[in-house]
Order: structure tokens, then C-alpha cells, then sequence
């Protein structure tokens, strides 16, 4: 088998004009698509957001390279390619504190760092205040992000007004009272989390092996052993899970179960029109949110459905709903055609916070339970997977995240501070 | 969107009708079982890619809880029966079963 090209130029404005003196014809493929190896360090199953950052922290922070994520569609196929790319980290509890700005502090230099354009947009966010209830909460978030280290502020109905014209702040129904505002909140470019992490860790000779389903996970003495794929039997010292909506199917392979759900949560966008706001708005009690593309379509994030669903669809009242409450906060919108329409599959867990974590099978890791909010902290949670695989126990950011936590009764109760599906 | 017959009213019900209630047969622990038993019934899931038993409450209707057999991948509904059974009806389980043979069974 001949070895395949790894990417090796950098981009860089000097590299563009280069390239547009040769006709743009020596640009080579950001990643390579070898066959799989017999063996490997480490398998990282799923070519998400959080598997190939995982990947590419065991590279860059521990120095293991003979690493594959293996991929049953393409990368950046299932949620990361699906979401609405908010970024914050103005969470309630500590340990969440902690990941979710380990990650959004590590967006901010992630194109630098990946040498490929994440689009990383530190716009600001606002999480409206429409009922006392809501306003006492978000003071609480306010003060626990001050001493946690997360810059966020409460803001007055006029400054939200100003922030965002097209606002109404009168509402039918729940008049702004105010806003949770986090001012290096904002959005990046999810496919190019994607492609920018693939690329690098390809640069460092991991193999990504895309159109490639695992099907079973062998063991011997409870320990992993391996993975039966669709492109065949592939051995590995250590596996890591980070399927999202798939775990639970993983974690059955694996012969354990998981306090996990799947359910569908979708997205909308509208047609593109012409910059009317520069910031993204979330709006938990009537439920909706919205920010406006670079292409200047409006993204629309919409409700989970209650029921188990594997489909990559949602119901289509939650449409009408998510719209209803938007056009309330934002009259304007009414008019406005929409364009596309789609679903992810969403893993939830019982208090809202993801797993990082061991699992009942020897040096078989798990990441997942993002469910509906897990683009943000994609940097810090592959830091963190990264580094549980690599020295097999959990660093201080993963440590609070383990599976036993819900039997111990330690949850990390996120979902009442985050009330909408993000 | 998702219509389910109501076992207790016979009404097929909307999905806008009805509130989805997780996954059914769950056998309850309390007080007295074991840290294990509790986590288990508490949140462990099945949450299979496929045949799925699931609790639902004719919510704007007649008010009643039912159970329902239902195909996650797809969305198609097996059937519906009443809520006051320990197990799937064997005619229920039969029928899945000839629909889909690689189905392992109720567990
Ligand atoms: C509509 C929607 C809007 C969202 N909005 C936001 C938002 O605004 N902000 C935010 O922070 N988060 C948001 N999220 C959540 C976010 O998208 C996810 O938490 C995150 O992308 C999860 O990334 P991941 O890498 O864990 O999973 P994924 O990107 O889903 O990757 C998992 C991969 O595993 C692969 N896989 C599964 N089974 C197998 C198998 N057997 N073998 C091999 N590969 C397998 C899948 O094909 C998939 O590519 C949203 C999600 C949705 C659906
Ligand atoms: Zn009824």
C-alpha cells in the first residue's frame, strides 16, 4: 500500500498568491483517507467535533500520534455539521464553568492555532430575562460567573434595545426585563471546526477513516481489545466513544448501558437578508433563538422532541412554535420565507451535563451527553478527553464528569439554567 | 407527524395531543433497594435504535396514560395497549416480530 500525501503547506496570504499565480492547482487535500492499519494507539469512534478534537489534543498535548477516528458517514456529518454554532460559557455550576470557557478561550485562538479560518466570531450573546423567576436566575448565573472567572454582566432593557434594534422589548406577552450578556459569546463556523481539526490531525500522521461503521468492540479479560468494523477487524490499545446520539448503541457493544436519550432537536435558517443583527439572542421562555449568518440568513434554533428518535428529523409543530415566539420578539421576521430545515440526533442525559469519562470496560473511554449544546465546548472537551485517555484518570476538567455520578447523586445540574436547546 | 390510537378513548390522537411519557415497563426501586437498582431505574436507559415500548398521556384527550410500540429509526407504530400491563401483549410482540425478524425480543 503506497503511503497517502499528508497535508504539509500552510495557508497563509503568501500561500493564496502563490497559488493564484499556478491557476489554484496546487492546492493538496486538507486530509488524507488511508485504509485502515492493523493496530493502533488509540481508535476514536465518531469524526465529530469533540472526536477529532480529542484526537488532535492526544497528538498535540501528549505526543500519541498513531491515532484513528474512525467515521461511519463523513466527518462532521452528524451534529457538529448540524448546529447552530452558538458559543458561551455562562453556565451555573462550577465544573461546567470550568469546560465550557476552557473551550470558548480556546476558540478564540483556535484558527491561529489549527492554521485554517474557523470563522471564530466573539459577536456577544444575550439571554433574554422575561419573567422575575428568569431574572432572579440569571443574576444568580451573573454572580456565579464572577466568581468562577466568566465575564458576564445583566444588562437593561434600553441597552438590549440598543444592542438589538429589531427587538421588541414591549412583547406581547413577556416584556424584556433584561439581559444575561456575555460580550465573547458568539459563534464560529461549524464545518470548519470540523475540517480544521481533521486537517491538523492528519498533518500529524493520525489516519481518519471516513465511510467506516464500527459494529462491535471486543475485549479480553475486560479489557478493549479492539473494534469490528465495516472496513474490518482493527485492533487498538485504547478506545474512545464520541458518537453523541449514538452512544447508547456503542455503549451496548460494549456490554454497559448509559443514562442517555436520543431525541431529534432541529434548526431552521431563513432566506439571506441584509445585516440587521450583529449579535445572537436567546429567548428561553417563549423559546426560540436566532443570530444572523455571514451569508446573512437568519439561524433559527428550534424544541427537542419528548420522544426517542434516530431520524435526523423533528416534528413540525415545534417549527410553527419556535417561529411563533420569535416573531413576537422580533416583528420584523414575520415576512421572511424559510429556506432549509434540519435535525440532529441529540444525546441527553438525566441533569443536562455531558460525560467525559472511564468506563465498565478497561481503557474504554466516553465522551457524549452534550445533547443539545455541545458545539461550544468542543476545544475544551477534547482537551480534556484528551488528556483521561492519554493518562487513563480524569484531570481536573473531566474529573466532576464521570458516568457514577448519577449513581452517587452528584449531578451537575445544568437544566435549569439552560432552558432552551442550544 | 406522529398519530398514535388511544387504547382508553379509542381516539387517534396527534402528536400535538399527546405528551410523550420515556420508556415503559420500567420496574420501580425505592427505598430499600440498592445504590445499582436506584441508578438503574432512575436513569439507565435502553434507548434502542429500533423497537422501542414508551409511555404516553392522552394529554389534551381523555386524560389516560397507554403504552405504545414504536420504531425509533423510523417512526413507524407498531401498536398501542393499555398502560396496566407488566409487559407488551404477546400478539404485539408476535406482530414486531414478523416485521422485523432481527429484533431480539422484549427484555
Ligand atoms: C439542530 C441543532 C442545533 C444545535 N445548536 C447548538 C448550538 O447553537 N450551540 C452548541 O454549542 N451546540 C449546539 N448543538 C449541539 C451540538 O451540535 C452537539 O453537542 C455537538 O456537535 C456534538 O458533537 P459530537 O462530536 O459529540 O457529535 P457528532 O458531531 O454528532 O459526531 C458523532 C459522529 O459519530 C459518528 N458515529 C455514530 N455512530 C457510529 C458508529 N457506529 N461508527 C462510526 N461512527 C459513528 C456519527 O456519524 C457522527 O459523525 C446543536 C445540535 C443540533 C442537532
Ligand atoms: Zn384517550
Amino acid at each position: 500500500m503506497t503511503a497517502q500525501p499528508r497535508p504539509s503547506k500552510r495557508y497563509s496570504v503568501f500561500a493564496l498568491a502563490k497559488e493564484a499565480l499556478s491557476w489554484h492547482m496546487g492546492w493538496e487535500k486538507a486530509w488524507a483517507s488511508p485504509a485502515p492499519k492493523k493496530e493502533y494507539d488509540v481508535i476514536i469512534v465518531g469524526a465529530g467535533g469533540h472526536g477529532l478534537a480529542t484526537a488532535y489534543y492526544l497528538g498535540k498535548n501528549h505526543g500519541i500520534t498513531n491515532v484513528a477516528v474512525i467515521e461511519k458517514g463523513w466527518l462532521g456529518g452528524g451534529n457538529t455539521g448540524r448546529n447552530t454554532t452558538i458559543i458561551r460559557s455562562n453556565y451555573l455550576q462550577d465544573p461546567s464553568a470550568a469546560i465550557y470557557e476552557k473551550a470558548r478561550s480556546l476558540y478564540e485562538n483556535l484558527s491561529q492555532d489549527l492554521n485554517y479560518n474557523v470563522m471564530f466570531s466573539p459577536r456577544g450573546l444575550l439571554m433574554l430575562g422575561q419573567t422575575h423567576h428568569e431574572v432572579r436566575g440569571y443574576l444568580r448565573t451573573v454572580h456565579a460567573n464572577t466568581l468562577q472567572g466568566v465575564e458576564t454582566s445583566w444588562i437593561s432593557p434600553q441597552k438590549v434595545k440598543e444592542l438589538v434594534p429589531i427587538i421588541n422589548i414591549d412583547g406581547p406577552r413577556y416584556p424584556i426585563l433584561g439581559a444575561l450578556y456575555q460580550k465573547r459569546g458568539g459563534t464560529a463556523r461549524h464545518d470548519a471546526v470540523a475540517w480544521g481539526y481533521a486537517r491538523a490531525c492528519s498533518a500529524m500522521g493520525m489516519d481518519i477513516i471516513q465511510q467506516c461503521e464500527v459494529k462491535g468492540v471486543t475485549s479480553a479479560g475486560g479489557v478493549v481489545t479492539g473494534i469490528e468494523t465495516t472496513k474490518g477487524y482493527i485492533g487498538a490499545k485504547k478506545v474512545g466513544f464520541v458518537v453523541a446520539g449514538h452512544s447508547g448503541q456503542l455503549a451496548e457493544m460494549a456490554g454497559f448501558r448509559l443514562p442517555i436519550e436520543a431525541v431529534a432537536l432541529q434548526a431552521l435558517v431563513s432566506e439571506p437578508i441584509k445585516p440587521c443583527m450583529d449579535v445572537v439572542v436567546m429567548a428561553n421562555t417563549v423559546h426560540g433563538y436566532m443570530s444572523q449568518s455571514d451569508k446573512g440568513e437568519m439561524v433559527i434554533g428550534g424544541g427537542t422532541d419528548g420522544f426517542n428518535n434516530y431520524t435526523q428529523r423533528g416534528s413540525f409543530h415545534h417549527i410553527e412554535e419556535t417561529l411563533r415566539a420569535l416573531i413576537e420578539t422580533f416583528p420584523m421576521i414575520s415576512r421572511l420565507k424559510m429556506l432549509r430545515q434540519w435535525g440532529g440526533i441529540v444525546d441527553m442525559t438525566g441533569d443536562r451535563s455531558p460525560l467525559i469519562s472511564k468506563t465498565p470496560l478497561g481503557n474504554c473511554f466516553i465522551n457524549c451527553g452534550w445533547g443539545t449544546g455541545g458545539f461550544k465546548a468542543i476545544p475544551g472537551s477534547g482537551w480534556a478527553m484528551a488528556d483521561l485517555m492519554a493518562k487513563g484518570e480524569p484531570g481536573p476538567l473531566a474529573a466532576e464528569f464521570d458516568m457514577w455520578r448519577f449513581k452517587e447523586g452528584r449531578f451537575i445540574d445544568e437544566s435549569v439554567a439552560a432552558g432552551v436547546a442550544h | 407527524m406522529l398519530i398514535l390510537e388511544c387504547p382508553c378513548c379509542g381516539v387517534m390522537a396527534d402528536e400535538t395531543e399527546l405528551s410523550p411519557g420515556g420508556e415503559a415497563h420500567l420496574k420501580r426501586f425505592g427505598p430499600g433497594s440498592t445504590d445499582q437498582e436506584f441508578e438503574a431505574y432512575m436513569f439507565a436507559r435502553k434507548n434502542p435504535k429500533g423497537v422501542h415500548f414508551e409511555r404516553w398521556r392522552h394529554a389534551y384527550g381523555c386524560g389516560k396514560w397507554f403504552l405504545a410500540a414504536r420504531c425509533t429509526a423510523t417512526l413507524e407504530v407498531f401498536g398501542t395497549y393499555p398502560a396496566q400491563v407488566g409487559a407488551p401483549p404477546q400478539d404485539l410482540q408476535d406482530k414486531i416480530k414478523a416485521k422485523r425478524p432481527e429484533w431480539k425480543g422484549f427484555q
